[in-house]
């Protein structure tokens, strides 16, 4: 191989599916211009997105096999104020809360690369509280259904004994990842409120410097939980 | 191969290169909550049968596209990463599809074998 060629293969980066093919074909790493802990969170995201897609195809096969009716999650998650009951009225607000937050998430990202110290500490703060809300949210609707309608993983008054086990399992597993994300939120307002980031000051576990990219890494993950919940509401609260 | 290559790869701060304007983070947040607005009124007002279905999943995959290709930054990505997470997940269509032929085939079990049971089970009738 001539030295003309290497320099033109490694320097130059071809758009579109010849792109794709050099990428693939190059030698050494195949995500070009990618900072490492964003590809090993798009790793990670890959792998969720297929615990979750076998929990909701598992889901599928449940709903489908049994030979009682399913709950009509219209009436179980509907809630009054007062008047007569609004159907699905807690997991909608739930659904625009988490949408709002995953908004301040993208402004955040896009601010933390302006290097904008203040504006990105006060939205990673904010998606850090409307996580903890929906968080809130999702315990008094699990107290809801465990002490007044009486829902358990293997059985519930209402119809296939599959509806609790298919929600305590697909929710709860959503509501530990929002969890995660919300401490992770916190932890970051931490370190781009003290500095962290700018200083570049090595992390906990790492003796890397800090980097704006690393809210565009953990924006990745909180917009993929935001994600996984627009399968959760379209498949289990709406079908 | 040659290590010295590895001296010419350009490196892509991504600090300078990504300077979305904010204009389209907005945009697609307000997309976002007209479309979940809209999802859910297919449930209170009802809509039943096929257009249920139709309408959930439309409003899901549009949702889903907007996450996925703006927040995530899916289309500035290259091809070469682009592909690598979104062609792996099809493969849950395949299961999808296994789940769905036996779920199938235990439902008509469970029918054929419960039905069993209660013949079985019932006292004799008078009838007979």
């Amino acid at each position: 191989m001539s030295t003309e060629t290497m320099a033109s293969d490694s320097l130059e980066l071809k758009p579109g599916l010849a792109g794709f093919f050099d990428d693939w074909g190059s030698d050494q790493r195949a995500f070009k211009g990618v900072p490492w802990g964003k590809a090993m969170m798009w790793i990670f995201l890959v792998s969720d997105t297929f615990i979750f897609g076998c929990f909701l195809a598992s889901y599928m096969t449940v709903r489908m096999s049994t030979l009682d009716p399913w709950p009509s999650a219209s009436e179980v998650f509907a809630l009054s104020f007062g008047g007569a009951p609004i159907p699905l009225i807690l997991i909608a607000i739930m659904t625009f809360v988490l949408i709002t937050s995953s908004g301040t998430m993208a402004l955040a990202v896009n601010y933390g690369y302006r290097k904008n110290k203040w504006v990105t500490f006060w939205l990673l703060l904010a998606t850090a509280l409307l996580g903890a809300t929906f968080v809130g949210m999702q315990v008094f609707e699990w107290s809801k259904l465990i002490f007044e309608e009486g829902v358990r993983p293997w059985g519930n008054p209402m119809g296939a004994a599959q509806f609790g086990s298919v929600f305590f399992m697909v929710t709860g597993f959503h509501g530990f990842h929002v969890s995660i994300g919300v401490i992770f939120l916190f932890i970051f307002s931490y370190k781009v409120a003290t500095g962290h980031l700018d200083k570049q000051t090595p992390g906990w576990f790492t003796k890397r410097g800090g980097n704006y990219e690393e809210i565009e890494i953990l924006g990745l993950y909180w917009h993929f939980v935001d994600l996984v919940w627009v399968f959760i509401f379209a498949f289990f609260y709406l079908w | 191969m040659d290590h010295a290559a590895h001296g010419h790869e350009p490196v892509i701060r991504q600090e300078e290169a990504i300077q979305h304007p904010l204009g389209v983070y907005f945009k697609i947040w307000i997309l976002l909550f007209v479309l979940s607005a809209m999802s859910y009124a297919v449930d209170f007002y009802q809509v039943q049968g096929y257009m249920r279905w139709f309408l959930i999943l439309l409003f899901m995959v549009l949702k889903a596209g907007l996450i996925i290709a703006v927040f995530m930054h899916m289309v500035w990505e290259r091809l070469a990463m682009v592909y690598f997470i979104l062609v792996p997940p099809a493969l849950l269509l395949t299961l999808v599809a296994i789940g769905s032929l036996e779920a199938d085939w235990t439902f008509f079990q469970r029918g054929v074998y419960f039905l069993k049971e209660l013949i079985i089970a019932a006292p004799a009738s008078p009838h007979h």
